[in-house]
Order: structure tokens, then C-alpha cells, then sequence
């Protein structure tokens, strides 16, 4: 507990400090942090703790940012009507795509995913309407109200950091419901917590779409964030770096997806950077990708989980 | 492993008995009656209810537990978990997905309830990775006991334990005995003669016999068949 009142204090101040330090720039980019943390955490439901190895994510998370981009585009602004909008978008997309690809299991499941994500992906490609290949960019940012600006990047930080919080707070209640236990069982022992009397499916799909629908808010604040959306948001190379960042963090670890999402993208910050490599940054996936390695050699249960006291 | 015509009847209160060659298709007439393995054709049923058809969770809710051969727990729960798990599935709806599980006290006090009964009392805070191989069979029964049922399907619940754990295990099925029906599948003979009222015999997936202990023992064809000249001395 008072490690999380320490990471709320210091996620608050930290525009203060960058502000105050003349490093603007961050700001923006630690709000890319938190909706990636929270997208990141939307997979860490599925994966780590249902154990369904979702490949196609970045579909609940592209959807998401899609209906933000079309509605803005169509001339509807309030985010009272258009993160909504998302979220239920993204989340009926998980219930068709769940119910169909959770009747399979394993590698089976893994491709089947990918293989809707990418579906979505050439359908968002062929709607020339909204920029097709070369996606659409968003006049402006979706507007709150009660005279809250969200062009203003200090007021949009804390708008998804207040999100994020309450992603996070719902999740951790939901991981330790009965709920929680039992999609927790399931990964574990699918066939006994058949046998003990659980409808295996609903539980799964439950969650998957659950998954979805948060994933789907992240996408709607990313769509903001960079007032852009393209088919690339719906690529699997973004389902792999969601996945990424779940495994860097620590599959099935409360705070993994936050961490990985965090580390993540400060790696390649750094490492993108012409401050540190010079010419060389051209290849920063080379280093991220050397120390990727080095944590799923030396920390298998990930960043949290090297630093979790009891073994999970 | 086929199960062939088998018309096999077990009456509520009795320990019904299940034996015969390894092969012979008992755990899959087990999994047929628990709703893991299908039924190409005949009937299943149970409390004077269809329930061919069944999902295995509707089965559960119905009053019919199995056990594994296999041990098949939750590993990384604790006892304690493994058991309010099963508890948990049979007591309110678990699409619950904001109140903690850990204030459901009345949970956990049966866990105990069970673990106490299964002698697992000991170990409720110990993994299922770290039980010895006994106790690991005594919690694979004690989950089935937990789901609280009419009938349960044990199967071979002492397979592979040292005569200590199979002395447990008997007392264990005696003392259910009392409130649930039992179908026992076990080569353990020792077992199975002091417990069972009726004996089933299966040979090559068809039933050949089904009868009182001392009828079994004496039958020619089981004997043939199965028996041998185990039970002659």
C-alpha cells in the first residue's frame, strides 16, 4: 500500500517536475507511458492471468482508437460519447472474436487471434473513407467539458492518469474476486476446473471481453494522444509489442504490464535517441532487443516478478 | 479404450465397485458419466434425469463428482485454495467481480471442513507442488468431496500409494460412505473387497458380471478374466 501511494505521488508530480525543469516533452511522453501501461495491463487480464495467449490485442486496441478517429472525423467530439463509444465497440469485437477463437486451444489459439486482428487490420486498410492505408488525422482532441481543455498536455496527463488509476483499481479488484480465482484456476487446471463444476467457456469469454473492452479505452486515449490513427495500430507487430511488454513485466503480475509498458518505452526512448548512440540509434532495436533477452533469461517471471517477494 | 453396451446401475447409499484389466475402458466409462468424454450412443442416467448430454458442469451442479487416475489439482494453489475453489463452485455465482474473495470466511471454513476430512489438515497453507504424493491423492479426493456430491466417481484414488496412504484412504471411503454414493474404480483388491457392496466387472469394455463381493469372487468367468488365482489363496 504505501508503495502505491509513493507511485501515485510521484506520477503526480512528475509534469510539475518536468515543467519546472523545462523538459516539456516528457510530459508527452509519459502520457504515452500510462495508456500503454493500461493497454498492457488489459492483456496481462487475458494472458497472465487467464492464460489465453492472445496474439491479435492490438485489434481491441486499434478498434478503440478507430472509433475516437471517426467520430472526431464525422464531427462528434464529446468523450462522454466517443470513449464509450469505444470501449463498447472494442469490447462487442472481443465477444465475436472470443467466442469464436476460444473454442480452440494453444497454437491454434494464438493464430486464430492474429489471424482476426489482422482481418481488422485490411478492413481498416480498405475503408478509403477514413484514409485507408494512410489513416486519418484527428482535427482535435476529444472535449470533456466542466472546462477541462485536453489540448492542454498538463490537463490530458492527468485526465489518463485518472483513468489508468481507476483501470487499475477495478482490475486489482477483479484479480482478487471469486471471479479472479476462478479464470486463475482455469489457466492452472482447465480440465478439473471443468470437473469441479465451472462452464469453462463463459469464464473465458467473460474475461477476454472484459480484456477488450480496456484495451479499447486505451486505444480511444492513444487516438488523442497523437490525434492520428492509422492501420498500423491494428498491426500484429502492435499486438507483439503489447505482448512484449507483458512478458518484460511479468506475465500474471498485478503490476506487469504497467512496468513492462514503462520500461519498454523508455528503452526505446533511450535507445531511439541520437543523445546516446549517435549514428547508431538507427538500431536501437538492437540493444532493446539484447536486454529483452537478458530478462527472459535472467528474470523469467519478469521485471515485477524478480521484485515480488512471494513466488506467484 | 471402447466401452461397449455397458448397462451398469449403482444404487443410491452403496459402494459400487468398478474393475478389471488395465484397458478395459473404466476411467473412460468414468469420463462418459462425468461429461468429459462423449457417449456415440446409449444413456446416461442420473437421479431419473437424462443427462447424456449434459456439460460437465451442469453434471457437478446435479450432485455427480469425479477424481482423477491422474492426480489433476490446481498446483500452484495452496490446499486451503484448492478446496474453497471447489467449494466456491457449487455455492452463490462466481461472475462476481468486486467483492474479495478472501471475507468469504464461509468459504474457507469448509475448506478446512474438507481438508480436516481428507487428513490434509496439516498442510492447508502448502502447496499443491509441494504435497507428497499422498497427500496429493487425498486432495484430489477431497476436491471431488468438496463440490458436495450425491455420487462421486473416484477413480483409483489409491493408485500408486504406499500401504500407510491406502489405509487412510479406505478409513476416508468408509467414512463418506455415510452421506455419498460411491463408484470405486481400484486394483487395489484389498480395497475394493472390504468397501464395496457390489462389484462390476469389466473386461475389454463390456461388463461381465455385477454382483455382491462374495458372488465375484467366486465367479468363474471373472475369475478367468480377471481375478486369476489372485484371490484363490
Amino acid at each position: 500500500m504505501k508503495k502505491i501511494v509513493i507511485l501515485a505521488i510521484v506520477a503526480c508530480a512528475f509534469p510539475l517536475a518536468m515543467h519546472a525543469l523545462d523538459q516539456g516533452f516528457y510530459i508527452s511522453f509519459a502520457t504515452r507511458v500510462l495508456i500503454y501501461a493500461m493497454a498492457a495491463a488489459s492483456l496481462n487480464l487475458v494472458l497472465g492471468y487467464g492464460g489465453m495467449v492472445s496474439f491479435g490485442h492490438a485489434a481491441f486496441f486499434g478498434a478503440g482508437a478507430y472509433i475516437v478517429g471517426i467520430l472526431t472525423f464525422e464531427g462528434v467530439t464529446s468523450a462522454w460519447i466517443t470513449w464509450p463509444a469505444a470501449v463498447a465497440v472494442a469490447a462487442l469485437a472481443a465477444l465475436v472474436i472470443g467466442a469464436l477463437s476460444l473454442r480452440t486451444r494453444g497454437v491454434y489459439f494464438i493464430m486464430i487471434t492474429l489471424a482476426f486482428a489482422q482481418m481488422m487490420y485490411y478492413i481498416f486498410v480498405s475503408m478509403k473513407a477514413y484514409g485507408g492505408d494512410d489513416g486519418l488525422s484527428l482535427p482535435r482532441r476529444s472535449s470533456l467539458g466542466f472546462g477541462v481543455d485536453l489540448r492542454n498536455d498538463f490537463a490530458w496527463y492527468y485526465v489518463v492518469l485518472f483513468l489508468l488509476m481507476i483501470i487499475l483499481y477495478l482490475l486489482h479488484r477483479l484479480v482478487h474476486s471469486r471471479f479472479g480465482r476462478v479464470i486463475e484456476a482455469i489457466r492452472e487446471n482447465e480440465t478439473r476446473a471443468a470437473a469441479i463444476g465451472y462452464p469453462v467457456y463463459r469464464y473465458r469469454l467473460a474475461c477476454f471481453v472484459i480484456s477488450g473492452a480496456i484495451a479499447g479505452l486505451a486505444g480511444a486515449l492513444i487516438a488523442n494522444q497523437t490525434s492520428y490513427v492509422s492501420p498500423a495500430i491494428l498491426h500484429w507487430v502492435q499486438s507483439g509489442t503489447l505482448m512484449i511488454m507483458v512478458i518484460l513485466g511479468g506475465v500474471g503480475r498485478f503490476w506487469g504490464g504497467p512496468v513492462g509498458a514503462a520500461v519498454l518505452l523508455t528503452l526505446e526512448e533511450v535507445f531511439s535517441g541520437s543523445k546516446l548512440l549517435g549514428p547508431y540509434a538507427l538500431h536501437w532495436q538492437l540493444p532493446v532487443g539484447a536486454i529483452l533477452l537478458a530478462v527472459v533469461l535472467f528474470a523469467p517471471r519478469g521485471i515485477a516478478g524478480a521484485f515480488a517477494k512471494r513466488p506467484q | 479404450m471402447a466401452v461397449d453396451g455397458v448397462t451398469l446401475e449403482v444404487a443410491a447409499g452403496e459402494v459400487h465397485a468398478l474393475i478389471g484389466p488395465n484397458g478395459a475402458g473404466k476411467t473412460t466409462l468414468i469420463g462418459q458419466i462425468s461429461g468429459s468424454v462423449g457417449a456415440d450412443s446409449g444413456e446416461i442416467r442420473f437421479l431419473d434425469r437424462d443427462i447424456t448430454r449434459l456439460p460437465s458442469h451442469q453434471r457437478v451442479a446435479a450432485g455427480l463428482a469425479r477424481s482423477y487416475q491422474i492426480t489433476s489439482i490446481f498446483k500452484r494453489f495452496s490446499v486451503l485454495e484448492n478446496l474453497a475453489l471447489a467449494v466456491q463452485a457449487r455455492s452463490g455465482s462466481s461472475f462476481s467481480f468486486w467483492r474479495p474473495l478472501a471475507q468469504e470466511a464461509a468459504l474457507f471454513d469448509e475448506a478446512r471442513s474438507i481438508a480436516d476430512q481428507v487428513g490434509l489438515s496439516h498442510k492447508i497453507a502448502s502447496s499443491g507442488l509441494s504435497l507428497a504424493h499422498g497427500e496429493q491423492r487425498a486432495l484430489e479426493v477431497g476436491l471431488a468431496l468438496a463440490t458436495r456430491p450425491k455420487l462421486v466417481l473416484l477413480d483409483e484414488p489409491m493408485a500408486g500409494m504406499g500401504p500407510e496412504d491406502a489405509r487412510r484412504t479406505i478409513e476416508l471411503i468408509g467414512r463418506i460412505r455415510a452421506q455419498v454414493t460411491v463408484l470405486l474404480v481400484e486394483h487395489d483388491m484389498d480395497a475394493v473387497f472390504r468397501l464395496a457392496d457390489r462389484i462390476s466387472v469389466m473386461v475389454a469394455g463390456r461388463l461381465i458380471a455385477t454382483d455382491s463381493p462374495e458372488e465375484i469372487r467366486m465367479n468363474e468367468e471373472v475369475r478367468k478374466a480377471y481375478l486369476g488365482d489372485e484371490l484363490a489363496a
